[in-house]
Parts: C-alpha cells; structure tokens; sequence
C-alpha cells in the first residue's frame, strides 16, 4: 500500500539530510528561504553546510556551479518563479555553458504558490529554461519520485533543475518504485488518448481519465516527469498507439511540457494534440484547486480538451 | 505637525492590519508593524495625494518595496478613503480580492506600484524619479524597502544610478528591524552599516528611530530640501511593533493570529489610543 | 618587497604580454585592446610571480584559479598564459577563428589555464566567491584572483557578490578592479558615475587598497597585504589608463574595441621592442 502522504517541504529537508550525510561534498544553498523551503531541518543539522545567501539569487546560482569547481555538489534553492527569472544569464554561464554542476530547486511553480498571488506564481521558469543546453528539467508528482530525483541528480554530474510544489501532496508511487532520468512513467494505459501530465496535474489527469471511462474513453495516463530531454521514444509510442495527444501542465502552454511533446509529435509522427496549462495570463491570489479551475488545468477542463482531440481524430473536426 | 492625528492614525492602521491578516487568515503581521509609523507619517501628514483621483498625475508616488507587508498600506488606503467608506472586509489573499498578497498596481486603487520580488522598489522608484525631472514635474517618490532586500544586487544598481543622476526627488525610507525570513540580518547577509554604504554610494543618509512620529515627519521634511543626491533615511524599527508578544519575534513574519491572540492585541493597541 | 631584478623582470614580462597580445589581435584584425592593455601588469605579477600553477598540468588540484570576470580582455590573458608556456604561442594567431582555442571571451572548456568561463559581465566575482567558498569547505587553501572591470561595477550583482564574500569571510579571494575610467558607451564618469570604488567596497566589508596599476612592485605589495588578511575578502583597485603600453589605443578617445591593422602592429611592436631593449640594457 501506498504510504502516508507528506509534504514536499518535508522531504527536501530529510533527503538532504541523508545525501549530506552519505556524501560530504554536499553543500546547500538557499536565498532567505531557509525556513520557508524546509531547509531548516538542514540547516539545523548541519549548519556549516547550509549557505544562506540573503536575499541575492544571481550571486547564489554563479556562485554554487563555480563552486562545484572545487568539488562541491551544489544544491541551491530558491522559489521557482526567481530562479528562472533572475537567474537565467547565471544558470546559462556558470553552469551550463562552463560544464559545471548545479542542483537547482525552484519550489512553489506555477498555481502552487497560491496566495503568495501573480508576482510568485512562476508560469514560465521551464519555460525561459527549456531553450538552454546542458541542462535537465525536472517535475515530481509525488513525494517518493522527488526524493528518487534528489538523489539522482546528487549523483549525476551535470546541470539541473527540479520545480517542486512546497505543500502536502497526493501519494502516487510505491516506495519501490524504479525511475530513469529522461524517461516518462505509464500510469494507466489506454488506448483512445494519452495525457501527457507533470506535477500537480497528473492527478487532474487520472481523474479526467475515470470520468472519461464512464463515457467509454480509454485513455493512457503518462507521468512525464522529465520535461528536458522530454521522452521521445515514449512521445512517439503513445502517438502511434493512441493517435491523440493532450498535455497537462502547471505552466504557461506557450513554452513548456506542451511544446516540448508536440516538438516531438510535429517531427515523427503528427496527431492531433491539445494543450492544458496556462496561457497568456498571470497567476494571481487563489487556492490551488480555485486557480486550476480557474486557468482550465482541472480535470473537467482535461475531459473537455480530450473529446476535442478525440473528435480531431482522423481527419474528422470538433 | 498633526502630532494626534498622526498617533491615531498609526494605531488604527495597525488594528486594521492586524483584523486583515486575522480575518483573511494569512499574511505577514511583523513586516507591517515594523512599518506602521512610517506609513502613518506619509500618508497622514506628508505625501500630496488625492484619495478621490488616485491617478492623479502630479500625486506623490509611494513604491512598497518590501510588497509582503502590504496589509498596512491597505489599511492607510482604506483609511484615506482610497475606497469610499473605510473597508470593511478585505479578503486579504482570497480569492477574486482587491487585495493580493502582493500589492499590484492597476488592481488595487492607491498602490502606485507593483511589488514582491524583493529589490526593485529602488530601481523602480528611481525610473519614476527619473520621469519626473524628465518632465519637469515637482511630486517625490517614496520607496519603503526591507533590510534584507538589500542583499539583492539590483537595489545597488538602482542606488548607483539614482546618485549618478542626483535624483533628489527620490527619498528611500530603509526599514531597519534587523530581521529578514530566515532569521537575523546579521546572521545571514551582513548589511548592517546601512548608512555607510548608501553614504559611500552618493546618498545623503538620514538615521532615525522609525517609530518616532516627529523625527520620521522631521527627516522627510529634511529630505524634500536636499539637493543634488538621493535620500536614503534608515529607519531602526521593531519588526512587529505595537504588540509586545510580536515585537522582534521572528515568527510574526508570516502568521495568523488566533482568536486569543487576536483578542488581546485589540485591547493592547486601543489602550495607548483612543476610540476606533 | 620585490627586487629590482624581479621589477624589471615583471615589467619585461608585461612588455612581453603587450607584444604577443597585439600580434595576436592583428592577426584577427580588431577586438578589445583597451581592457586588455590596462590589466598586463597585473597579470604579469599574478602569472609571472604570485599564482601557483602548473602550465603542464593545468587541472592541479591545488593551483591557485584566476576568474577573468572581465571576460571581453581574454587576449591579454592568453598572452600571459601562452608565454607560460600552458599552450604554444602560435596558437595566439588564431584568435577569434573558427574553431579556436581562444574565443573572444574567456572559455574554461576551450583553453588550457583558463579556471573559469566569462563574457557576461557581473558574473566573474560570484564564481569567484563560489570558487574560494568550495575551496574552504574542501579543506584546500588555494587563493582565488578575480579581475573586474570598472564600468562591470553597474552591474548588481557585483555587490550581491562583495556581501556574501564579507559574511563569509572569504580571506582567499583576492579581486582586482581595473579601474581604467572606460567603458563602452564613453567615461565610467559620464555613463554611470563609480565614485570612490575603494571606499564603497570597504563599507560592504571588504580590505580595499588603491594602487598604481602599472606598478608591478605596486601590485605586488598590494596582494602580498591581502594575503596577510585574515577573515576578509580582498579588493585591489588598480588605477590604469585603458590601451596603456599602446600608443595607437593610447590616441583615441574611446579604445575598447579597435581594428588593429599589420602596419600598427608593426609600430607598436618595434616601439616596445625597444622599449624592452633599453629595461635590458638597466639590467646589465
């Protein structure tokens, strides 16, 4: 049985805990956050390997990939919507194009900032990301995927960066579950549609997926929780197999999970897609399911774009 | 000086703030305390401002840096009457609310600028500075920024380039409690000495005690007449001033009241004070 | 204090840079010859007598890195390091070419001996920090030298960077401003007024000196007092004059980014190679 959900606040402090522990070249950094990130815990553990920068993103982010110079594994944290946004020339240059490391973690993406309102909620932090090189996007949907990621990323050299809702979640993996970088995850396989989802809205997607059962559509659900380098392989199968895609994202549709799939789609094997995410607009002050009803990234919104795309099906139109 | 008015209008702004963040169940108390006298004093008694034409263009312009701790400036909007009769309920952070946890411009009538990425309330207000040399045109700007923020590199470029253009319509009030989310300003990112960076950057420094009704009125006077460089007033201020339980006690950053903690601050804010 | 022979032998050295980083610049036929001549003594003290690095072995563990935060002047540092003897001289001749090992700014994967990629200006003093930071908490007790340029001082993140490295007391950071008055638009004082650099940095906490930064005894005091701190960052400003030490940058009003043609190439050499001869004949 699936245990007992935790928040993700808790478990970016307790996984470090035990990286730092296992591996002394592990060193965090964080930009005022401490307390708000779940990094105290660390902090507290051990308060010679926490770094807290201030309130200074850019000087973090240049400073923890140069220090992977000397041997340190970086971790840095700060909310997603600033690492992106005041961070990308130094997540280009100290990190990517130097060929250093950096672990970045942006929490709180998108409508999961909630009422910290618009100038928090980051649509588009893949987004800026996403046309970088040397870099790998992450998005957990659940708290044993993040721990397997932090890990992972603790022990693969290289650039990147994991956007991490902060507050309780939904459990949906078992705890030995095995994952790969760069590979999607079937939840549920079916054979009408595939929803491609990430985060928050895997969970809109598998209840879209029953309510679209009752209805007699089966569809396949994929946990997608590499955004770069997307799945291909599996892009491309679920294409072939299915005939239709929708994507489901907690992010601006113009740049993110959504562009990166139909990239793939477009070039091997063209179905009809739609598009769940939020598209040109800002967030604003609202609880999550409020906000994700209110940018059509619900689950009813999912069944709705899903018959569109079904309808789109050969040849025909909506 | 409306010395009265002034202390009413402080106390009232603190109980507003406080109900606002109680009633909406969330939001930051001690950053708005820390800063209630300093709001009081400029909206009260210094800022040319037109509550019924808040677009007005030759306005006073007020650029809250440190956005979170909003709830005390939309207290003293509601209380100017930025909104008609004073607000009854706010539904600070709820849904559809005028009232974000940030403050957004265009949004909320009276907020002259958008905020809540720490640091660009000095740049910003240095463009709006800036504009108004530009056109010729005698309204100051205000920037209220946090201690902490100041650790963001932006907040130097703006103070650099504000001096290198002698924006003496630019007064930034630095609200120094000593503390940022984390924990101590000293612990965490070394800017104590404020005075003697903005002063080595250029800036006339004006330091002050920023509760102290008088000498905030006395500094802002002060720096209305100076000319050829910006204004930096640092403000020491007790993060969450005004309730004892509160007052330089970290957790207030960000925290909601209980119905007893709620309770005990009404009697403790209306007993310096006068009739709500 | 450095002796006479070690001055003349630092200033032969700068001579040497000035030299092969004009041929080179030629060669490509322009590029930023200002910044790139203000800062030739300082990198003839770092590389010439200060730094412990190894030209064979450019990854040691244990050298001493150098940040270019500056990263638009990489032709003088590639003379340095060529002259070094960290790649063949020749390779100068092929700046700025297709598939070169010597870009226009510095390129931690393309050149041997260059600790840390540069070119977005800002950048250089937080890799800096990061880089002693990470050499602290690894136990290793190499230096970290860092050189900025003035006008790169605009930039905020400069001072994120002077913050962190004063909470942090990062004693094995030893940066430099090369304070030569210019940058692209025109005077430092015009575009964005610098005031007194040296004070502002020691109100962010720094152990801030003021040198003449074509004094290569100057330079060399200068870092022998930062090393002797404990607990605090270091900063140098360096005053220069930007394209010192070539006249033809010298005579223009604004000598950032210039054409260097065959027959400047051929005055500034065989001005300096007198110039040289004469420090030699003192020498004697």
């Amino acid at each position: 049985m699936v245990q007992e959900s935790v928040s993700f606040k808790e478990i970016i402090g307790d996984a470090l805990i035990d990286l730092a522990r296992e591996d002394s070249r592990v060193l965090v950094f964080d930009a005022d956050l401490v307390n708000a990130s779940g990094l105290r815990k660390f902090a507290e553990k051990y308060p010679d390997r926490l770094i807290d920068c201030g309130i200074q993103e850019a000087n973090m982010v240049g400073m923890a990939a140069a220090a992977s110079e000397a041997g340190v594994i970086p971790f840095a944290h700060t909310f997603a919507a600033f690492a992106a946004r005041k961070c990308v020339d130094q997540i280009f240059l100290a990190a990517c194009y130097s060929k250093l490391d950096l672990k970045l973690i942006g929490s709180d993406p998108g409508v999961t900032a909630a009422t910290n309102g618009g100038s928090h909620q980051g649509m588009e932090d893949m987004g800026i990301l996403m046309g970088l090189n040397n870099i790998t996007l992450l998005e957990p949907s659940d708290g044993i995927l993040f721990r397997w990621m932090l890990r992972e990323v603790k022990n693969t050299p290289g650039v990147f960066y994991i956007r991490t809702n902060r507050k309780e979640e939904r459990k949906l993996y078992e705890g030995d579950t095995t994952f790969q970088l760069g590979k999607g995850n079937v939840l549920q396989d079916g054979r009408d549609v595939t929803i491609i989802a990430s985060g928050i809205e895997v969970y809109e997607a598998l209840d879209a997926a029953k309510l679209l059962e009752e209805k007699g559509i089966s569809v396949r659900v994929v946990d997608m929780f590499c955004w770069r380098p997307v799945d291909k392989e599996l892009v491309i199968r679920c294409a072939k197999e299915t005939g239709a895609i929708v994507t489901a994202e907690n992010h601006a549709t113009s740049t993110g999970l959504g562009s990166a799939v139909a990239n793939v789609v477009v070039n091997n094997c063209p179905v009809p897609m739609e598009f769940i995410g939020v598209t040109e607009r800002f967030g604003e002050v609202g609880s999550i399911a409020f906000l994700q009803k209110k940018f059509n990234m619900d689950a009813q919104s999912i069944v709705k774009k899903v018959e569109i795309v079904i309808g789109r099906k050969g040849g025909r139109q909506a | 000086m409306k010395t009265e008015e002034v202390k009413k209008f402080a106390d009232k702004l603190r109980y507003e703030a406080y109900r606002m963040v109680y009633e909406g169940g969330d939001g930051h108390p001690g950053p708005a305390f820390s800063i209630a006298d300093i709001i009081a004093v400029l909206y009260e008694d210094v800022m040319k401002i037109d509550p019924e034409n808040p677009d007005w263009l030759d306005r006073d312009r007020l650029i809250l840096s440190k956005g979170h701790a909003c709830p005390i400036l939309y207290a003293a909007l509601s209380e100017k009457g930025y909104y008609g009769e004073s607000v009854e309920h706010f539904n600070l952070r709820k849904l559809h609310t005028t009232f974000q946890g940030h403050p957004v411009m265009g949004k909320t009538p009276g907020i002259d600028m958008t905020s809540g990425s720490l640091g660009n309330g000095i740049p910003i207000g240095t463009g709006m500075a800036l504009a108004a040399k530009l056109q010729n045109k005698d309204y100051r700007t205000y920037v209220i920024t946090g201690d902490g923020e100041l650790q963001e590199g932006v907040v130097w470029e703006g103070v650099m380039i504000a001096a290198h253009h002698q924006l003496d319509n630019l007064t930034v009030l630095v609200d120094h409690n000593g503390w940022q989310s984390g924990g101590s300003l000293k612990e965490t990112g070394g800017v104590d000495e404020i005075d003697s960076k903005f002063a080595s950057f250029g800036w006339k420094i004006l330091h002050i005690d920023g509760h102290d009704h008088a000498a905030i009125k006395a500094a802002l006077m002060e720096s209305a007449g100076q000319k050829g460089s910006p204004t930096a007033i640092i403000c020491d201020c007790v993060k969450g001033k005004g309730l004892s339980f509160m007052e330089n006690n970290n957790d207030w950053h960000k925290k909601v009241p209980t119905k007893e903690q709620f309770e005990a601050a009404r009697g403790l804010i209306e007993e310096e004070k006068h009739e709500l | 204090m450095l002796s006479k022979d070690e001055i003349l032998r630092l200033n032969l050295f700068s001579a040497e840079i000035r030299k092969a980083t004009i041929h080179a610049l030629s060669t490509a036929g322009s590029g930023h010859i200002g910044g790139a001549m203000s800062m030739v003594e300082t990198l003839a003290v770092l590389y010439g007598k200060v730094m412990n690095v190894d030209p064979q072995n450019p990854h040691r563990k244990d050298r001493d890195r150098f940040v270019l935060s500056k990263g638009h002047s990489g032709p003088s540092l590639y003379a340095a390091l060529a002259l070094r003897g960290f790649f063949p001289l020749k390779e100068l001749e092929t700046l700025n070419q297709g598939d070169t090992i010597l870009p226009s700014h510095a390129d931690r994967n393309k050149t041997p001996g260059v600790d840390f990629s540069t070119g977005s200006l800002g950048q250089g003093i937080s890799m800096a920090a990061g880089s002693a930071l990470g050499a602290r908490y690894m136990g290793n007790s190499y230096y970290t030298y860092c050189i900025l340029g003035d006008g790169e001082c605009d930039e905020g993140q400069v001072w994120e960077a002077a913050l962190f490295c004063a909470q942090h007391k990062l004693d094995h950071l030893i940066a430099f401003v090369d304070y030569n008055q210019q940058q692209l638009d025109g005077s430092v004082e015009e575009v964005c007024h610098l005031g007194d650099l040296r004070l502002k940095f020691e109100q962010f906490g720094w152990y801030a000196q003021e040198v003449d930064g074509h004094e290569v005894s100057q330079i060399y005091e200068g870092i022998r007092k930062a090393q002797g701190q404990t607990g605090r960052p270091s900063m140098i400003i360096l005053r220069t004059q930007k394209g010192w030490g070539c006249e033809y940058a010298l005579a223009q009003p604004i000598c950032h980014h210039l054409p260097i043609s065959k027959e400047i190439e051929q005055q500034e050499i065989e001005r300096l190679d007198r110039e040289i001869e004469e420090m030699k004949r003192g020498m004697a």
